[in-house]
Protein backbone atom coordinates (compact mmCIF):
# COMPACT_ATOMS: atom_id res chain seq x y z
CA UNK A 1 0.00 0.00 0.00
CA UNK A 2 1.16 3.39 -0.23
CA UNK A 3 2.53 5.40 2.64
CA UNK A 4 3.59 8.95 2.49
CA UNK A 5 5.55 10.93 4.95
CA UNK A 6 8.67 13.83 4.96
CA UNK A 7 12.18 12.21 5.78
CA UNK A 8 14.70 14.41 6.53
CA UNK A 9 12.50 17.49 5.31
CA UNK A 10 11.36 15.49 1.98
CA UNK A 11 8.32 14.74 1.41
CA UNK A 12 8.12 10.97 -0.18
CA UNK A 13 5.38 8.50 -1.32
CA UNK A 14 6.22 4.89 -1.35
CA UNK A 15 4.59 1.40 -2.02
CA UNK A 16 5.47 -0.72 0.91
CA UNK A 17 4.19 -4.08 2.45
CA UNK A 18 1.93 -3.04 5.06
CA UNK A 19 3.86 -5.37 7.21
CA UNK A 20 7.73 -3.23 6.64
CA UNK A 21 9.01 -1.81 9.65
CA UNK A 22 9.76 1.82 9.98
CA UNK A 23 13.17 0.83 10.53
CA UNK A 24 13.90 -1.30 7.28
CA UNK A 25 11.61 1.56 4.99
CA UNK A 26 14.22 4.14 6.13
CA UNK A 27 17.28 1.67 5.67
CA UNK A 28 16.33 0.24 2.50
CA UNK A 29 13.67 2.39 1.06
CA UNK A 30 15.15 5.66 1.59
CA UNK A 31 18.47 4.18 1.93
CA UNK A 32 19.36 6.37 5.15
CA UNK A 33 21.49 3.49 6.92
CA UNK A 34 22.65 5.36 9.93
CA UNK A 35 20.02 4.19 11.41
CA UNK A 36 20.81 0.77 13.19
CA UNK A 37 19.06 -2.33 14.04
CA UNK A 38 20.53 -3.95 16.74
CA UNK A 39 18.12 -6.06 19.49
CA UNK A 40 15.21 -6.10 17.06
CA UNK A 41 13.60 -6.29 20.33
CA UNK A 42 12.49 -2.83 21.48
CA UNK A 43 15.54 -2.93 24.12
CA UNK A 44 18.64 -1.58 22.60
CA UNK A 45 17.40 1.97 21.20
CA UNK A 46 20.06 2.04 18.48
CA UNK A 47 17.45 2.17 15.55
CA UNK A 48 16.07 5.47 17.65
CA UNK A 49 14.76 8.21 15.22
CA UNK A 50 12.15 11.16 15.94
CA UNK A 51 8.81 10.87 14.78
CA UNK A 52 6.61 13.87 14.99
CA UNK A 53 9.14 15.89 17.62
CA UNK A 54 9.03 12.34 19.58
CA UNK A 55 12.15 9.71 19.92
CA UNK A 56 10.45 6.36 19.23
CA UNK A 57 12.02 3.27 18.38
CA UNK A 58 12.01 2.62 14.73
CA UNK A 59 12.27 -1.15 14.80
CA UNK A 60 8.49 -1.34 16.81
CA UNK A 61 6.62 1.05 14.15
CA UNK A 62 4.83 0.20 11.05
CA UNK A 63 6.07 2.32 8.33
CA UNK A 64 2.11 2.59 7.51
CA UNK A 65 1.44 3.42 10.66
CA UNK A 66 4.01 6.60 9.61
CA UNK A 67 1.83 7.78 7.02
CA UNK A 68 1.51 11.72 7.26
CA UNK A 69 4.42 11.94 9.92
CA UNK A 70 7.72 13.79 9.90
CA UNK A 71 10.66 11.71 10.20
CA UNK A 72 14.37 13.03 11.73
CA UNK A 73 17.28 10.16 11.24
CA UNK A 74 20.66 11.31 12.35
CA UNK A 75 21.27 12.01 8.40
CA UNK A 76 18.59 14.99 8.78
CA UNK A 77 20.70 16.41 11.30
CA UNK A 78 23.68 18.28 9.63
CA UNK A 79 22.56 21.57 7.81
CA UNK A 80 22.64 22.09 4.06
CA UNK A 81 26.29 23.90 4.69
CA UNK A 82 27.50 20.23 6.30
CA UNK A 83 27.23 22.16 9.71
CA UNK A 84 26.79 19.34 12.62
CA UNK A 85 24.10 19.40 15.01
CA UNK A 86 25.22 20.57 19.06
CA UNK A 87 24.64 16.59 19.65
CA UNK A 88 26.63 14.88 17.51
CA UNK A 89 29.36 17.66 17.64
CA UNK A 90 29.66 17.31 21.19
CA UNK A 91 29.34 13.43 20.67
CA UNK A 92 32.75 13.96 18.82
CA UNK A 93 34.08 16.77 20.99
CA UNK A 94 33.72 14.53 24.33
CA UNK A 95 34.28 11.23 22.57
CA UNK A 96 31.06 10.02 23.46
CA UNK A 97 31.53 6.41 21.19
CA UNK A 98 33.59 3.66 21.01
CA UNK A 99 32.39 1.55 18.18
CA UNK A 100 29.47 3.46 17.32
CA UNK A 101 27.19 1.48 16.71
CA UNK A 102 24.55 2.37 19.19
CA UNK A 103 25.55 6.26 18.56
CA UNK A 104 23.33 7.03 15.90
CA UNK A 105 20.04 6.35 18.05
CA UNK A 106 22.10 7.52 21.04
CA UNK A 107 22.15 11.07 19.89
CA UNK A 108 18.58 10.50 18.48
CA UNK A 109 17.25 9.87 22.13
CA UNK A 110 19.56 12.50 23.41
CA UNK A 111 17.64 15.32 21.32
CA UNK A 112 14.77 13.75 22.68
CA UNK A 113 16.21 14.23 26.35
CA UNK A 114 17.51 17.82 25.83
CA UNK A 115 13.61 18.72 24.68
CA UNK A 116 11.87 17.36 27.63
CA UNK A 117 14.86 19.00 29.46
CA UNK A 118 16.93 21.84 28.26
CA UNK A 119 19.33 21.01 31.36
CA UNK A 120 19.35 17.56 32.37
CA UNK A 121 21.79 16.45 35.65
CA UNK A 122 23.89 13.78 35.27
CA UNK A 123 21.56 11.26 36.85
CA UNK A 124 18.57 13.00 34.34
CA UNK A 125 20.96 12.10 31.20
CA UNK A 126 21.39 8.50 32.17
CA UNK A 127 17.40 7.94 32.98
CA UNK A 128 16.43 10.06 29.91
CA UNK A 129 18.91 7.41 28.23
CA UNK A 130 17.29 4.40 29.92
CA UNK A 131 16.06 2.93 26.49
CA UNK A 132 19.76 3.09 24.83
CA UNK A 133 22.02 0.62 25.37
CA UNK A 134 25.93 1.00 24.65
CA UNK A 135 27.73 -2.35 24.48
CA UNK A 136 31.34 -0.92 24.96
CA UNK A 137 29.66 0.61 28.08
CA UNK A 138 31.09 3.83 27.11
CA UNK A 139 28.49 5.51 29.16
CA UNK A 140 30.88 8.00 30.81
CA UNK A 141 31.78 10.10 27.65
CA UNK A 142 27.79 9.77 26.59
CA UNK A 143 26.53 11.43 29.60
CA UNK A 144 29.26 14.27 29.25
CA UNK A 145 28.77 14.80 25.58
CA UNK A 146 24.57 15.00 26.25
CA UNK A 147 25.46 18.03 28.90
CA UNK A 148 28.13 19.59 26.59
CA UNK A 149 25.43 19.44 23.97
CA UNK A 150 22.94 21.15 25.70
CA UNK A 151 25.55 24.18 26.96
CA UNK A 152 24.26 24.51 22.75
CA UNK A 153 20.85 26.26 23.83
CA UNK A 154 17.69 25.43 22.53
CA UNK A 155 18.90 23.86 19.44
CA UNK A 156 19.91 21.15 21.01
CA UNK A 157 16.82 20.05 21.55
CA UNK A 158 15.88 20.63 18.20
CA UNK A 159 15.52 18.68 14.84
CA UNK A 160 15.69 20.72 11.37
CA UNK A 161 12.80 20.79 9.23
CA UNK A 162 10.27 20.79 12.05
CA UNK A 163 8.77 22.88 14.68
CA UNK A 164 11.48 21.43 17.02
CA UNK A 165 10.91 18.55 19.35
CA UNK A 166 8.17 20.51 21.49
CA UNK A 167 6.80 17.08 23.45
CA UNK B 1 12.62 -9.83 12.47
CA UNK B 2 9.58 -9.38 10.48
CA UNK B 3 6.07 -9.74 11.15
CA UNK B 4 3.95 -12.32 8.90
CA UNK B 5 1.83 -10.57 6.08
CA UNK B 6 -1.77 -9.02 7.47
CA UNK B 7 -4.31 -6.80 6.03
CA UNK B 8 -3.92 -2.99 7.26
CA UNK B 9 -6.97 -1.22 8.15
CA UNK B 10 -6.11 2.59 8.99
CA UNK B 11 -9.34 3.21 11.26
CA UNK B 12 -10.40 7.17 10.77
CA UNK B 13 -12.94 7.04 14.09
CA UNK B 14 -14.26 4.52 16.68
CA UNK B 15 -17.12 3.56 14.48
CA UNK B 16 -14.61 2.86 11.11
CA UNK B 17 -12.83 0.65 13.62
CA UNK B 18 -15.60 -0.96 14.72
CA UNK B 19 -16.96 -2.02 11.39
CA UNK B 20 -13.59 -3.29 10.55
CA UNK B 21 -13.52 -5.66 13.81
CA UNK B 22 -17.08 -6.84 12.77
CA UNK B 23 -16.21 -7.38 9.43
CA UNK B 24 -13.15 -9.69 10.41
CA UNK B 25 -13.96 -11.13 14.01
CA UNK B 26 -11.29 -12.92 15.49
CA UNK B 27 -8.78 -12.73 12.66
CA UNK B 28 -8.87 -9.27 13.33
CA UNK B 29 -6.40 -7.03 16.00
CA UNK B 30 -6.27 -3.73 17.18
CA UNK B 31 -2.88 -1.75 16.90
CA UNK B 32 -2.25 1.34 18.51
CA UNK B 33 1.16 2.15 20.04
CA UNK B 34 2.25 -1.28 18.91
CA UNK B 35 4.67 -1.76 21.48
CA UNK B 36 3.39 -4.89 22.82
CA UNK B 37 1.82 -6.38 19.75
CA UNK B 38 4.25 -6.09 17.22
CA UNK B 39 6.91 -7.69 18.93
CA UNK B 40 4.94 -10.57 19.37
CA UNK B 41 4.11 -9.87 15.85
CA UNK B 42 7.53 -10.26 14.94
CA UNK B 43 8.03 -13.68 16.74
CA UNK B 44 5.05 -15.10 15.04
CA UNK B 45 3.56 -15.92 18.58
CA UNK B 46 0.90 -13.66 17.29
CA UNK B 47 -0.43 -13.73 13.94
CA UNK B 48 -3.58 -11.91 13.24
CA UNK B 49 -4.57 -11.91 9.60
CA UNK B 50 -6.07 -8.16 9.63
CA UNK B 51 -4.97 -5.06 11.34
CA UNK B 52 -7.20 -2.85 12.52
CA UNK B 53 -4.49 0.67 13.32
CA UNK B 54 -6.80 3.36 15.57
CA UNK B 55 -3.69 5.39 16.24
CA UNK B 56 -4.78 8.31 14.48
CA UNK B 57 -8.32 7.63 15.21
CA UNK B 58 -9.09 11.71 16.83
CA UNK B 59 -10.20 12.14 20.20
CA UNK B 60 -8.64 8.88 22.13
CA UNK B 61 -6.50 10.76 23.75
CA UNK B 62 -7.36 13.43 27.10
CA UNK B 63 -7.94 12.80 30.94
CA UNK B 64 -10.67 14.50 32.32
CA UNK B 65 -12.17 14.71 35.61
CA UNK B 66 -15.68 13.72 35.42
CA UNK B 67 -17.90 13.71 38.59
CA UNK B 68 -16.16 11.61 40.88
CA UNK B 69 -14.02 9.82 38.12
CA UNK B 70 -11.27 10.99 36.01
CA UNK B 71 -11.87 9.53 32.86
CA UNK B 72 -9.04 8.94 30.57
CA UNK B 73 -9.10 8.29 26.81
CA UNK B 74 -7.93 4.93 25.81
CA UNK B 75 -5.29 6.33 23.15
CA UNK B 76 -3.53 8.62 25.61
CA UNK B 77 0.00 7.66 25.87
CA UNK B 78 1.99 6.94 28.52
CA UNK B 79 4.02 10.04 27.83
CA UNK B 80 1.21 12.15 28.20
CA UNK B 81 -0.60 10.22 31.24
CA UNK B 82 2.72 10.89 32.98
CA UNK B 83 2.33 14.59 32.44
CA UNK B 84 -1.12 15.29 32.68
CA UNK B 85 -1.44 17.78 35.09
CA UNK B 86 -5.05 16.70 35.70
CA UNK B 87 -4.06 13.16 36.31
CA UNK B 88 -1.26 14.26 38.93
CA UNK B 89 -3.33 16.20 41.27
CA UNK B 90 -6.98 13.95 40.99
CA UNK B 91 -4.97 10.24 40.36
CA UNK B 92 -1.39 10.95 41.13
CA UNK B 93 -0.39 7.07 41.12
CA UNK B 94 -1.11 6.50 37.69
CA UNK B 95 1.14 9.35 36.18
CA UNK B 96 4.03 8.17 38.42
CA UNK B 97 3.44 4.58 37.26
CA UNK B 98 2.91 5.65 33.74
CA UNK B 99 6.57 6.97 33.87
CA UNK B 100 8.31 3.63 35.27
CA UNK B 101 7.13 1.80 32.10
CA UNK B 102 9.69 0.85 29.45
CA UNK B 103 11.74 3.80 28.46
CA UNK B 104 10.87 7.12 26.63
CA UNK B 105 10.82 5.93 23.65
CA UNK B 106 8.54 3.21 24.76
CA UNK B 107 6.44 5.74 26.75
CA UNK B 108 6.13 8.11 23.21
CA UNK B 109 4.19 5.33 21.35
CA UNK B 110 2.72 2.83 24.02
CA UNK B 111 -0.97 3.53 25.29
CA UNK B 112 -3.36 2.93 28.46
CA UNK B 113 -5.97 1.03 26.43
CA UNK B 114 -3.23 -0.61 24.72
CA UNK B 115 -1.60 -2.06 27.77
CA UNK B 116 -5.06 -2.74 29.54
CA UNK B 117 -6.10 -4.44 26.52
CA UNK B 118 -3.40 -6.63 26.00
CA UNK B 119 -3.32 -8.05 29.22
CA UNK B 120 -0.39 -9.23 30.30
CA UNK B 121 0.28 -9.79 33.94
CA UNK B 122 3.42 -7.90 34.03
CA UNK B 123 2.11 -4.70 33.13
CA UNK B 124 2.56 -1.42 35.24
CA UNK B 125 -0.32 0.35 34.62
CA UNK B 126 -2.80 -2.29 34.80
CA UNK B 127 -1.46 -2.99 38.28
CA UNK B 128 -2.28 0.64 39.01
CA UNK B 129 -5.82 0.55 38.00
CA UNK B 130 -6.25 -2.95 39.87
CA UNK B 131 -5.45 -1.23 42.57
CA UNK B 132 -7.65 2.21 42.43
CA UNK B 133 -10.76 0.13 40.99
CA UNK B 134 -12.66 1.81 38.33
CA UNK B 135 -13.65 0.58 34.77
CA UNK B 136 -12.75 -0.17 31.29
CA UNK B 137 -15.43 0.89 29.17
CA UNK B 138 -15.56 -0.67 25.58
CA UNK B 139 -17.73 -0.13 22.91
CA UNK B 140 -18.99 -2.72 20.23
CA UNK B 141 -21.62 -2.87 17.58
CA UNK B 142 -24.90 -2.50 19.75
CA UNK B 143 -23.29 0.92 22.25
CA UNK B 144 -20.95 1.10 25.23
CA UNK B 145 -20.55 -1.03 28.13
CA UNK B 146 -18.30 -0.62 31.40
CA UNK B 147 -16.73 -3.75 32.87
CA UNK B 148 -14.93 -3.36 36.23
CA UNK B 149 -11.21 -3.80 35.70
CA UNK B 150 -12.09 -6.52 38.37
CA UNK B 151 -13.75 -8.80 36.10
CA UNK B 152 -11.69 -7.88 32.85
CA UNK B 153 -8.81 -9.86 32.79
CA UNK B 154 -9.47 -13.00 32.60
CA UNK B 155 -6.05 -14.87 31.84
CA UNK B 156 -2.74 -13.94 29.97
CA UNK B 157 -3.47 -12.13 27.43
CA UNK B 158 -7.28 -12.48 27.80
CA UNK B 159 -10.00 -10.16 28.44
CA UNK B 160 -13.38 -9.57 29.25
CA UNK B 161 -13.25 -7.59 25.58
CA UNK B 162 -15.65 -8.96 22.53
CA UNK B 163 -13.86 -9.66 19.08
CA UNK B 164 -15.78 -6.90 17.80
CA UNK B 165 -15.04 -4.58 21.03
CA UNK B 166 -12.85 -1.98 21.73
CA UNK B 167 -11.26 -0.37 24.72
CA UNK B 168 -12.65 3.18 24.41
CA UNK B 169 -12.17 4.90 27.76
CA UNK B 170 -10.55 4.15 31.64
CA UNK B 171 -12.69 5.58 34.69
CA UNK B 172 -10.81 5.02 37.97
CA UNK B 173 -11.78 7.21 41.34
CA UNK B 174 -10.66 10.43 41.78
CA UNK B 175 -7.81 9.74 44.86
CA UNK B 176 -6.65 13.05 45.49
CA UNK B 177 -3.97 13.71 48.83
CA UNK B 178 -4.86 9.56 49.39
CA UNK B 179 -1.51 7.98 50.09
CA UNK B 180 -0.60 5.76 47.13
CA UNK B 181 2.79 3.61 46.53
CA UNK B 182 3.70 1.12 43.58
CA UNK B 183 7.10 -0.75 44.00
CA UNK B 184 8.67 -2.87 41.15
CA UNK B 185 11.76 -4.62 41.03
CA UNK B 186 13.54 -5.37 37.89
CA UNK B 187 17.24 -5.99 37.07
CA UNK B 188 17.17 -2.84 34.11
CA UNK B 189 15.50 -0.05 34.44
CA UNK B 190 13.42 -0.59 31.69
CA UNK B 191 12.03 -4.13 31.72
CA UNK B 192 9.07 -5.44 33.26
CA UNK B 193 8.66 -6.29 36.65
CA UNK B 194 9.74 -9.17 37.95
CA UNK B 195 7.30 -8.53 40.38
CA UNK B 196 5.49 -4.88 41.17
CA UNK B 197 3.21 -3.94 44.00
CA UNK B 198 0.38 -0.80 43.71
CA UNK B 199 -1.06 0.43 46.90
CA UNK B 200 -3.94 3.42 47.46
CA UNK B 201 -6.60 3.12 49.79
CA UNK B 202 -6.42 -0.11 51.69
CA UNK B 203 -5.76 -1.92 48.60
CA UNK B 204 -2.97 -3.72 46.91
CA UNK B 205 -2.03 -4.87 43.36
CA UNK B 206 0.73 -7.14 42.14
CA UNK B 207 2.05 -7.37 38.84
CA UNK B 208 3.26 -10.86 37.76
CA UNK B 209 2.04 -13.33 40.68
CA UNK B 210 -0.06 -15.44 38.60
CA UNK B 211 -2.02 -14.84 34.95
CA UNK B 212 -3.53 -11.62 35.26
CA UNK B 213 -2.54 -8.95 37.60
CA UNK B 214 -4.21 -9.67 40.95
CA UNK B 215 -5.52 -8.09 44.06
CA UNK B 216 -3.40 -9.11 47.14
CA UNK B 217 -7.01 -9.68 48.89
CA UNK B 218 -5.57 -11.55 52.05
CA UNK B 219 -3.56 -8.06 52.83
CA UNK B 220 -6.21 -5.98 52.26
CA UNK B 221 -8.49 -8.30 54.52
CA UNK B 222 -5.99 -7.97 57.39
CA UNK B 223 -5.65 -4.22 56.72
CA UNK B 224 -9.66 -4.10 57.05
CA UNK B 225 -9.25 -6.03 60.74
CA UNK B 226 -6.40 -3.68 62.07
CA UNK B 227 -3.22 -5.86 61.23
CA UNK B 228 0.02 -3.75 61.23
CA UNK B 229 1.30 -2.64 57.62
CA UNK B 230 4.15 -5.86 58.50
CA UNK B 231 1.67 -8.16 59.62
CA UNK B 232 -0.60 -7.77 56.26
CA UNK B 233 2.19 -7.29 53.79
CA UNK B 234 3.32 -11.04 55.15
CA UNK B 235 -0.26 -12.13 53.34
CA UNK B 236 0.64 -10.63 50.22
CA UNK B 237 1.63 -13.76 47.82
CA UNK B 238 -1.59 -15.50 49.50
CA UNK B 239 -3.63 -17.18 46.51
CA UNK B 240 -1.38 -15.91 44.34
CA UNK B 241 0.36 -18.70 41.62
CA UNK B 242 3.67 -17.04 40.16
CA UNK B 243 5.15 -18.76 37.63
CA UNK B 244 9.10 -19.55 37.53
CA UNK B 245 11.49 -18.01 34.73
CA UNK B 246 14.95 -17.36 33.97
CA UNK B 247 14.38 -14.15 35.96
CA UNK B 248 13.23 -15.44 39.38
CA UNK B 249 11.61 -18.79 40.93
CA UNK B 250 7.95 -18.73 42.61
CA UNK B 251 9.56 -18.61 45.73
CA UNK B 252 11.49 -15.63 45.54
CA UNK B 253 8.63 -13.36 43.17
CA UNK B 254 6.26 -14.89 46.45
CA UNK B 255 9.25 -13.32 48.86
CA UNK B 256 9.06 -10.13 46.18
CA UNK B 257 5.37 -9.82 46.82
CA UNK B 258 5.59 -9.51 50.60
CA UNK B 259 8.55 -7.26 50.65
CA UNK B 260 7.01 -5.17 47.66
CA UNK B 261 3.82 -4.66 49.62
CA UNK B 262 5.14 -3.76 52.70
CA UNK B 263 7.66 -0.70 51.18
CA UNK B 264 4.02 0.03 49.14
CA UNK B 265 2.06 0.34 51.79
CA UNK B 266 4.29 2.34 53.93
CA UNK B 267 5.10 5.04 51.31
CA UNK B 268 1.06 4.99 51.28
CA UNK B 269 0.95 5.43 54.71
CA UNK B 270 3.45 7.81 54.91
CA UNK B 271 2.27 9.96 52.14
CA UNK B 272 -1.64 10.50 53.34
Amino acid sequence: MQVSMTVNGQERTDDVEPRLLLAHYLREVCELRATNIGCDTTSCGACTVIVDGLSVKSCTVLAVSAEGASVTTLEGLSGPDGELHPVPAAFRSEHGLQCGFCTPGMVMAAIGVLADNPDPSDREVREGLEGNLCRCTGYHNIVRAVQTAAQAGPAAGQVPSSRGVTA
Amino acid sequence: MIPGAFEYVRAGSVEEALTALAEHGDDAKVLAGGHSLLPLMKLRLAMPAVLVDISRVPGLSYVRVDGDEVAIGAGTRHFELERSEVARAEVPLLPHVASRVGDPQVRHRGTLGGTVAHSDPASDLPTALLALGGDVVVQGPSGRRSVPVTEFWLGFFETALEPDELVVELRTPRTGSTGWGYEKFTRRENDWPIVAAAAVDGRVALANMGGTVVRATATEAALVRGASIADAAALADEGTSPSSDMHADQEYRRHLARLLTRRALETAAGAS
